[in-house]
């Protein structure tokens, strides 16, 4: 009989290798936003089976919260026509199956070997929460690379804005690149005309 | 038992999935990244699973700045795609070959 | 003279006239260009004459005056070996091209290139005054190619008429290939011995005659191969048989010249050059027969061509060629010193005869053609005389120079016994009666007859105004021409008589040239000849009557006597008989057409092919430009690769990864 833990886990598994399938194989592409939702309720799931109980949450906060809801907004957001997406969808298929069904058999007998079979560890629970260990490691050892991570982050902002950023329309900045490249036909026109007047020397004692 | 080889197996074929699916979206550029996704998160499940049965919190420690990274990675992605797609109008991979030699 | 420096002299102050004259010429009148080249040419030659009595005094200077190359093992050096073989060279040549310079000042008179001219002459004279005093190889070769130099500028003096530039740039090339032999004889002197001076050459003769090399496969001795090669050269310069076109052409420069470089001197080098190394050729019985057989086919063959020219300058052109021939001979036939002896008369009575020419067609205003002359003796009289006794000479009339020096030489020829002799025997007493021949013709058409130009039917527009019209009377030139034409006919009458005694058989060559009497018994069979038998010159001029050489010259100048003064349709008859045999010699044996096809027209075929495939086809195309496309097109193959699809990176990443795993992977 097997355990609950090893069923749950197989459960698990089962739907999140069915979600992925989803993903990439859905044809609207909210159901693939949708089923990586699910795909990344069910990798917190396992999570938690692997007592990592604070990135799991963290996984269904920040990544489910926040980054796949913007992808739904995106999704949502652009005007897509579905029927020509789908045109030679299954075209590479048979090469890439093949690539890939040969990278997951490498993989597995891999894996498989002895060095890779390690059993449960022994229940010597740790005696502190794993946020509380993760917090300690992680503002110790780790101190820069989380600020470094932080400024990531900040990157990320300023370049998502700076990126999709339209300008004011009544904005009187001037583009340098354009001015540089100006040629004089397009400033200066020739233009032949005879003179309207005829040129007459002014008398002495009209000069002043 | 499930074993460590368990977990692997799973982020592995996780890991497939979303290969394949990179190379089967050629005409919507949003499914790529959401297979890109899909293979940070097999990488994270590696990780968190290594850590376990490693006993060693480093793990989790590098799962969490993987997660900040995809974060802002995915954020970046997205905007390159809005503007991508103001410009051509258009979410077709097929059409972004104008880096080709 | 106390110093080798006075001797400088000789040569150094035409050089400085030819300079001062060539850059200051034209600023100054004519009288300055002509006064400063004579005057300084006179030195020369009254230095040469010093010079000359000092050698008859036993005087030998061998010297170096300037070393100037020092390399490794050899050293090149600029110095002169005076001795009597050089002493006599220098006076010839002084005394010739005195004689040239004074008959200049008249022949180009009014002349635009009057100062030129001059300046070109003198340079002349020094560069074969640095040629005869040499006493090393080197030397030697730059006199060598000096006066092919100077013989280029003066051929085509008037530059603006095609035919000359033709003609000179025939001479310059045909004589390179002489050169090209000659440098080779040179280069192996040099090897072998190690030096290039005279005295340590002829000093280490011996040790090189053993040895042999391998040349095409055959064991040949080294000795033969060096005098076969100098030969070569002395082939090109003295124009023999097959390197002679140059000569005949070269008479579209000024009369002057004719007389100076290609009779007296230039021509001459070569024979002079192989009297100099006469130690080097009695080694070698390969090279004397080579030497000797090649001057016979020259001396027959060239004059046999003199008989039908029309041009006054060309019938003493090709004379020149047949007695350049008949030097060679003698050269060949180890009678070295006859050679010489040939030489200085030759010089003086064909300088004399083409002077003469310069006379003849200066009254003709400048028309060449002797088919137009005619009774000239009426009004060029002294042109006449001078010209008969050049003629005189020239056949070997007793007791006129040439014939002692040509009797001489038959004499050596019928005396050697090398391979071959017996056909140069055959060819110098055939020629004897050809060069009579010829030589009469010329004079019965030229000086006697009648005047031809008188008749209305050869009257034609020349685009030059050449020639007499019918009511013209030729007269006689002025001084300048006809003083040297007497001042030249001196020596063509005694200097025989007077030195064939010193010269051959005395002991004025004995330090100069060397003999191998046991080998070569030529000289003193000669000597034998002269000395028991005819008792002295004049001894030999009354038995010369009976000889064959003068029964040969008699009947040649009798058959032209009768053909142009008795029965004048003769000639006209045997020509329309003899078509083939005309046409042949007309062709001038072919050598011109021959050289014009295969080599003129054959280089310039390769040239081109050269060019066009060569050149533009392989290295353009294929190297220079082909290497630029095909690095295009391999880019354009590989730039398939870059597609710029993010997928087909990403799958190539993939594959990549998956090839690491397939062969990394440990099981």
């Amino acid at each position: 009989m097997i355990e609950f833990k090893d069923f749950v886990f197989f459960v698990l598994s089962l739907v999140l290798i069915a979600s992925g399938l989803s993903v990439i194989t859905s044809r609207n592409p909210v159901t693939a936003a949708l089923s990586l939702v699910l795909a990344f309720f069910n990798a917190a799931g396992i999570w938690l089976l692997l007592q990592a109980e604070f990135l799991a949450i963290a996984l269904v906060l920040v990544y489910v919260g926040a980054v796949m809801v913007l992808f739904l907004f995106v999704v949502m957001m652009l005007d897509i026509n579905l029927d020509k997406l789908r045109e030679g969808f299954w075209d590479y298929l048979p090469i890439s199956g093949f690539i890939g069904i040969l990278m997951m058999v490498e993989m597995v007998m891999v894996f498989k070997t002895k060095q890779f079979n390690l059993p449960t560890l022994s229940e010597t629970l740790p005696n502190a929460s794993n946020t509380e260990l993760i917090g300690n490691t992680l503002y110790s050892d780790y101190v820069l690379p989380f600020e470094l991570a932080s400024v990531v982050l900040l990157i990320a902002i300023v370049s998502a804005i700076a990126l999709t950023l339209r300008d004011r329309k009544d904005s009187k900045k001037t583009n340098p690149a354009d001015q540089i490249a100006v040629k004089r036909k397009d400033r200066v026109r020739l233009v032949q005309m005879k003179s309207e007047e005829k040129f007459v020397k002014p008398k002495a004692k009209e000069r002043t | 038992m499930i074993g460590l080889s368990h977990y692997l197996i799973l982020a592995a074929i996780l890991f497939t999935i979303s290969v394949v699916g990179i190379f089967l979206n050629r005409k919507n550029i949003i499914i790529l990244l959401m297979s890109i996704e899909l293979m940070l998160l097999a990488v994270n499940i590696n990780f968190i699973a290594f850590s376990h049965y490693l006993n060693d919190i480093a793990g989790q420690i590098f799962v969490f700045f993987i997660l900040t990274v995809a974060a802002a990675e995915s954020a970046i992605g997205l905007a390159i795609i809005v503007l991508i797609f103001r410009n051509t109008r258009s979410i077709n991979v097929d059409d972004l070959n104008r880096l080709n030699g | 003279m106390n110093s080798i420096y006075s001797y400088l002299a000789v040569p150094l102050l035409p050089l400085i006239a030819s300079f001062i004259v060539g850059i200051l010429g034209r600023k100054l009148p004519e009288f300055f260009a002509s006064s400063m080249t004579i005057s300084s040419v006179f030195i020369s030659f009254l230095i040469s004459c010093m010079t000359l009595n000092e050698t008859l005094n036993g005087l030998i200077l061998n010297q170096t005056i300037y070393q100037w190359l020092l390399t490794g093992h050899y050293q090149f050096e600029v110095g002169f070996l005076i001795d009597n073989l050089t002493a006599m060279m220098m006076v010839v040549v002084t005394f010739v091209s005195l004689m040239v310079h004074i008959y200049t000042m008249g022949y180009m008179k009014g002349d635009p290139g009057y100062r030129r001219f001059f300046s070109y002459i003198s340079l002349f004279t020094f560069s074969m005054l640095m040629l005869v005093m040499s006493n090393n190889f080197m030397q030697l070769f730059f006199g060598w190619e000096a006066v092919g130099l100077v013989s280029y500028l003066l051929i085509g003096f008037w530059f603006e008429k095609p035919t000359a530039i033709y003609a000179n740039l025939k001479a310059f090339l045909v004589n390179r290939v002489g050169d090209f032999g000659f440098i080779l004889g040179i280069a192996m002197i040099l090897y072998w011995t190690g030096s290039l001076d005279y005295a340590t050459v002829f000093k280490n003769v011996g040790v090189i005659s053993a040895h042999t090399m391998q040349l095409f496969g055959q064991p040949v001795s080294v000795i033969t191969v060096i005098c076969i090669l100098l030969f070569i050269g002395a082939m090109g310069k003295s124009a023999q048989v097959p390197l002679h076109v140059w000569l005949p052409d070269s008479m579209e420069g000024p009369t002057p010249i004719s007389a100076l470089i290609h009779a007296a001197t230039m021509v001459t080098a070569g024979i002079f050059m192989v009297s100099r190394t006469s130690p080097l050729f009695e080694l070698s019985d390969t090279a004397l027969s080579f030497v000797m057989i090649i001057g016979a086919i020259t001396a027959l063959f060239m004059g046999l061509l003199g008989i039908i020219q029309n041009d006054i300058k060309r019938v003493i052109a090709y004379s020149t060629l047949s007695q350049l021939g008949y030097m060679t001979v003698a050269l060949g036939a180890s009678a070295y010193s006859v050679a010489m002896f040939h030489l200085m008369t030759h010089a003086f009575f064909k300088a004399l005869l083409f002077l003469g020419a310069g006379s003849v067609i200066i009254g003709m205003h400048h028309d060449q053609n002797i088919q137009h002359m005619g009774n000239l003796r009426k009004y060029m009289p002294i042109t006449w005389i001078t010209f008969l006794i050049g003629s005189l000479a020239l056949i070997g009339t007793p007791l006129f120079s040439g014939f002692y020096s040509k009797d001489s030489l038959i004499e050596a020829v019928k005396l050697s016994d090398l391979a071959g002799s017996s056909f140069a025997y055959f060819s110098v007493l055939v020629g004897v009666f050809v060069t009579a021949f010829y030589s009469f013709r010329l004079y019965f058409l030229v000086f006697h007859g009648k005047e031809k130009w008188r008749l209305q039917k050869l009257v034609r527009h020349d685009d030059h105004h050449h020639g007499l019209s019918p009511k013209d009377n030729p007269h006689e030139s002025s001084l300048s021409i006809t003083l040297p034409l007497v001042l030249l006919a001196i020596p063509s009458v005694v200097i025989g008589y007077i030195t064939i005694e010193p010269m051959l058989f005395g002991s004025f060559f004995t330090k100069s040239i060397f003999l191998n009497p046991g080998v070569h018994p030529t000289m003193a069979n000669l000597s034998h000849h002269f000395h028991e038998i005819y008792h002295g010159p004049f001894g030999m001029a009354l038995h010369s009557i009976i000889s064959l050489p003068f029964l040969f010259a008699s009947s040649g100048v009798l058959l032209a006597y009768y053909c142009y003064q008795i029965n004048l349709n003769l000639p006209k008859f045997v020509f329309s008989r003899t078509q083939g045999i005309y046409r042949i010699l007309e062709n001038k044996y072919g050598f011109d057409t021959f050289n014009e096809k295969f080599f003129a027209l054959g280089s310039r075929f390769l040239g081109e092919k050269f060019w066009q495939i060569g050149d533009i086809k392989i290295i353009d195309g294929w190297l220079v430009n082909g290497t630029a496309r095909s690095i295009g097109k391999l880019s354009e193959k590989i730039r398939v690769i870059q597609s710029g699809y993010i997928y087909h990176y990403a799958f190539a990443m993939v594959i990549g990864v998956f090839l690491f795993l397939t062969f990394f992977i440990k099981i």
